[in-house]
């Protein structure tokens, strides 16, 4: 079952079915809903065939598939992945069709063309699974640049008010980190034998030229903390998550940032592994930095999309220090942190958005008292926003906890005061709780007619699989550690670091008395 | 005095310039025996037959490596593959200089003499059908950069030089309507045009004194083994390189460049931008690497300089521009660098890259101003940026096909324009050229900017009253785009065959 080649045809899934999708004409709304929908539910069930096809403790990269490309680059389309690639795939199969089934009313209120909508998402998941995938750096590079483009016009023609502002920020600033990784990518391959293959680069690691590495690690490194984003490349986020539509705003955040974080820990650590230990003590500051300044930035919005967006930017800075405290507890715990705030977050913006939609507003101020009116749809949003800040009992938990349990072992003050995060979470995410939904009803609230509708039968499909999988992965995350846990040790190992034994921060701690 | 020893002259290795040459001048003959109904047809048909035949031509003696004529022209690897494109390119450029279906009597005015707002020029710019004497220019021209690439002596390139310029300064001037405008650039193009090359021809003066021969197998000997005064060669290297870079439009002397490509009709800019580019940096390759290759340690900074000049200033006025065809000029001007840094590179990759980068811009260029013939109001073309505004909604076909090329010229992948950047750029980071890189990289992202901007108006602005129509292309203008749009997708997607292509081409012959 190994030997089929789930990667290179769950990539190519997606682009057939934007194609056919954007084929339709615009009168026929509903079968391009229904087509995208089906669409993206097969990408799922193959998605998960796959999963169990995973050898959990085989080899580290399964699925190996190489096609020839361009021969005189020795570029080739080779997908492979690994436990962390697996379970990023696993979130984008599963939030796809959430997204598809959240949007299907979204583009009717404008003039838009709603097949356009769909193919773009269809598009952009296509983007999304070949970067996860490949394992050709030219490869993974054309993916990375290349789903800027379909995330571009779904801000830009489908999203809310200074969308236009938003798409162009949004564009140019990962253009330009992807032109500085384009810079390294060069520089790589000359540097590395002239070869783009991720394995091969890797074993060359070694002879790279220490000052070179340093550089090239930079030229990713800054690629990736844009996208990620990190403190302080983050501006762009804000203003892309308040403008995007809700549910490609959770795609944005809940799956396309991640290739930052991912790129970090597959490029960056394993290829350059002395200039990331080198670097690491600045990536944990930023991380930290970034913790503390979004989670402040988040208390004071008064847009619910921006606030969420602001809520992610600080989770990100929590997978940075887990990324760069380099144990395997904290980097496991990074990525399980980056799919339960895929799914959280993911869900966090989808309530958020049938709050808008029924609203036609993201003002925090706009509402008040909205659980008198529509209780269920409330609750989600509490339930959503307790995941948020990691509850014990949710996923989110689990994985913040052992980013800052690995993460004290090596380096106890970042640890400490990333803890303080959680607090400022607890105060962004009950507040703005409190403002939309408790309290004396906003009069203005009980006006707009569509507030009088509480969650309808597609709505609660939509939140049902993720509040389930945030539940499930909050008392049983082992399924997921386990693809996960190898993967994140072998990077450990790339990177040439010992796990500390409980012992050495006792033996540390006696050295500074 | 002995018997005078004629030089052997292998006539298949020639047969390509002949074609075009012998071609150009029965044009002429046909405007004279023809009547005026009828010569537009064959004129056409004439050309594309002498392109076809001499592109056949090329392809038969693909594997020809000799010098040949007296050592005046060097028929090798480069020569073959550039005289290909150029002729690829050539017919795609005759394809929009053919079209008449978009504007009655196509985009060239009936008779150049006339003066420009008299009634005559009213009534000319109305009806009356376009001058078939581009045709003939047209082969002349390219026949002439046939012969630039291939010129192995100083003075054969000086000749082919003039032999390409003259009849592109006629056809800038020969735009049906703005004529002025058309005929200032014409006069512009040709006085610097002539400075430059007044300034090459002194250069290769000076290169004489110095090496004692025009041949470049000469100079390079005499490179190697200087006898004479070192600031011959350097005084007459500048200034050769000066009239080839002011043909490739290389900052500072990239002037000319968007008035002549705003004012030419855009066929002609189309040409320009497309097949020019490809014979100056056939020309500058072959100089540097052949004659001047001993001294390249000397000129490397100093064009190095040149390339990031040319990079940011292309970059840096694009994003000012408000005009599309100047903002397309500065675009070219900053591709100019890229193409520049990928032929400091000075090693094989150098070489190979940037023929590829030449063939993927071409292409790319051609389909882009192919498309600003076609987005036209009652006065001809609308070619001021806020007029494109809302031109997804109206027709989104060709919005979306300028997209395309625009994200090429910005060099997002699976487009030509990031597989050619990635070509040049890797060859430079080979030859030790990594500062170039950073600052081509550099001016990337300026340069994203203006492309970004026509996208955001085409699609993310509402349409208004002054939007103009895109008219239905006619056959012929269909071709091109297609050929334009496809060829940059491919060289994108699958761009192994041409890259071996040009990996294969990549040698010279001294």
């Amino acid at each position: 079952m190994t030997d089929f080649p789930f990667l290179s045809i769950l990539t190519v899934l997606p682009l057939v079915g934007a194609l056919v999708v954007a084929l339709i004409p615009r009168q026929r709304a509903e079968l391009a809903k229904t087509i995208a929908l089906v669409w993206s539910l097969v990408v799922l069930v193959l998605s998960i065939v796959m999963w169990i096809a995973f050898k959990v403790g085989g080899d580290r990269f399964q699925f190996r598939e190489s096609y020839a490309w361009i021969p005189s680059w020795d570029a080739r389309f080779t997908f492979a992945a690994d436990g962390i690639a697996l379970v990023m795939l696993m979130l984008i199969a599963i939030l796809f069709p959430v997204v598809i089934l959240a949007s299907w009313h979204d583009v009717e209120k404008s003039n838009r063309s709603a097949p356009a909508y769909f193919a773009l998402l269809l598009a952009f998941e296509f983007t999304m699974i070949g970067v996860f995938a490949a394992a050709d750096i030219f490869l993974f590079y054309v993916f990375f640049e290349v789903m800027l483009i379909p995330m571009y016009f779904i801000i830009g023609s489908f999203g809310g008010q200074r969308r236009q502002y938003a798409a162009v920020k949004f564009f140019l600033y990962s253009l330009v980190g992807g032109l500085f990784m384009l810079a390294a990518v060069i520089g790589l391959w000359v540097v590395g034998g002239n070869t783009f293959d991720w394995a091969k680069l890797a074993e060359a690691a070694g002879s790279i030229d220490q000052n070179t590495a340093r550089w090239l690690f930079l030229g990713f490194f800054v690629a990736f903390a844009i996208k990620a984003p990190f403190f302080p490349f983050h501006t762009w986020l804000p203003d892309a998550g308040g403008a995007a539509p809700a549910g490609a705003a959770a795609l944005l955040v809940g799956i396309m940032d991640k290739v930052g974080t991912f790129g970090i820990l597959r490029y960056c650590l394993s290829l350059f592994p002395e200039a990331s230990r080198w670097f690491a003590p600045a990536a944990l500051v930023l991380g930290v930095i970034g913790i503390i300044y979004a989670a402040l930035l988040a208390v004071g919005q008064n847009d619910l999309k921006r606030l969420v967006s602001y809520t992610s930017i600080a989770h990100f800075g929590f997978i940075g220090i887990g990324i760069f405290a380099f144990t395997t507890q904290a980097g496991t715990g990074s990525v399980l942190y980056m799919v339960n705030h895929g799914l959280a977050t993911g869900l966090l913006f989808i309530v958020v958005g049938m709050f808008v939609a029924r609203r036609g507003s993201a003002l925090v101020s706009d509402f008040g008292g909205a659980g008198k009116m529509v209780p269920v749809l409330a609750g989600v949003l509490f339930f959503a926003g307790l995941a948020s800040l990691a509850l014990p009992g949710t996923a989110p938990f689990i994985s913040e906890f052992l980013v800052l349990i690995g993460t004290f072992t090596v380096h106890p003050a970042y640890a400490v005061v990333a803890t303080t995060g959680i607090i400022l979470a607890a105060a962004y995410v009950l507040w703005m709780v409190q403002r939309t939904t408790q309290g004396t009803l906003n009069p203005a609230l009980a006006e707009v007619p569509e507030m009088k509708k509480d969650i309808t039968l597609r709505e609660k499909v939509v939140v049902a699989p993720l509040i389930l999988l945030i539940l499930l992965l909050g008392f049983y995350p082992k399924p997921v550690t386990d693809v996960i846990n190898p993967a994140v040790q072998a990077t450990m190992q790339d990177v040439g670091v010992q796990d500390p034994g409980p012992t050495s921060v006792v033996a540390n701690e006696r050295v500074a008395r | 005095m002995g018997d005078l020893k004629l030089p052997g002259i292998d006539y298949g290795a020639l047969l390509p310039m002949l074609i075009l040459f012998g071609a150009a001048a029965v044009g002429i003959l046909i405007e004279v025996f023809t009547p005026r109904r009828s010569r537009h047809a064959i004129q056409l048909t004439v050309a594309f037959l002498a392109v076809t035949a001499s592109f056949v031509a090329v392809i038969v003696q693909h594997s020809t490596r000799k010098i040949t004529i007296g050592g005046a022209v060097a028929v090798d690897g480069p020569t073959v593959f550039l005289q290909g494109a150029l002729l690829v390119l050539g017919a795609v450029s005759l394809m929009l200089i053919g079209e008449r279906s978009i504007e009655r009597g196509g985009p060239f005015v009936s008779q150049a003499a006339i003066t420009v707002g008299s009634q005559k020029d009213v009534k000319q710019a109305g009806d009356q059908p376009g001058m078939t004497e581009v045709y003939p220019l047209t082969l002349f021209a390219l026949g002439g950069m046939l012969l630039f690439v291939a010129a192995n002596d100083l003075l054969t390139m000086f000749i082919a030089l003039e032999v390409f310029s003259l009849p592109l300064y006629l056809l800038c001037a020969l735009a049906r309507r703005r004529r002025l405008l058309s005929q200032e650039a014409a006069l512009k193009y040709f006085l610097l045009g002539s400075y430059a090359s007044a300034f090459f021809l002194f250069g290769v003066a000076l290169v004489y004194g110095f090496s004692g021969g025009i041949s470049l197998s000469a100079v390079h000997d005499a490179v190697a083994n200087p006898e004479r005064s070192q600031v011959l060669l350097y005084a007459g290297l500048a200034m050769i390189a000066i009239g080839l870079l002011f043909k490739a439009a290389l900052a500072p002397f990239h002037v000319w460049t968007p008035d002549v490509y705003q004012g030419a009709p855009t066929p002609i800019t189309a040409l320009m931008a497309a097949c020019t580019k490809v014979a100056a940096f056939g020309a500058l390759l072959r100089i540097l690497y052949v004659a001047f290759d001993g001294v390249r340690w000397d000129f490397q900074p100093v064009l190095g300089a040149i390339a990031v000049l040319t990079m940011l200033v292309g970059a840096v006025l694009a994003v000012t521009q408000t005009d599309m065809k100047r903002l397309l000029a500065y675009s070219s001007v900053a591709n100019a660098g890229y193409l520049l840094v990928g032929v400091l590179a000075l090693n094989e990759e150098g070489l190979s890259s940037t023929m590829f980068y030449l063939v993927a811009y071409g292409f790319s260029v051609l389909a882009a101003f192919g498309i600003v013939t076609l987005v036209r109001d009652a006065d001809g073309e609308a070619t001021h940026l806020a007029r494109w505004a809302g031109l997804g909604r109206k027709s989104p076909l060709f919005a979306a096909t300028f997209t395309f090329i625009l994200l090429a010229f910005a060099g997002i992948p699976l487009t030509s324009g990031f597989t050619a950047k990635f070509a040049v750029f890797g060859a430079a980071v080979t030859g030790g050229q990594t500062w170039l890189v950073v600052f081509g990289v550099i001016t990337s992202m300026l340069l994203a900017f203006p492309y970004l901007r026509v996208v955001v108006l085409m699609w993310l602005s509402e349409p208004n009253e002054s939007t103009p129509t895109v008219s239905i292309p006619g056959f012929l203008t269909s071709a091109a785009l297609v050929i334009g749009v496809v060829a940059t997708f491919a060289l994108g997607v699958v761009p192994a065959p041409l890259i071996d292509l040009t990996r294969d081409a990549a040698q010279f012959v001294r």
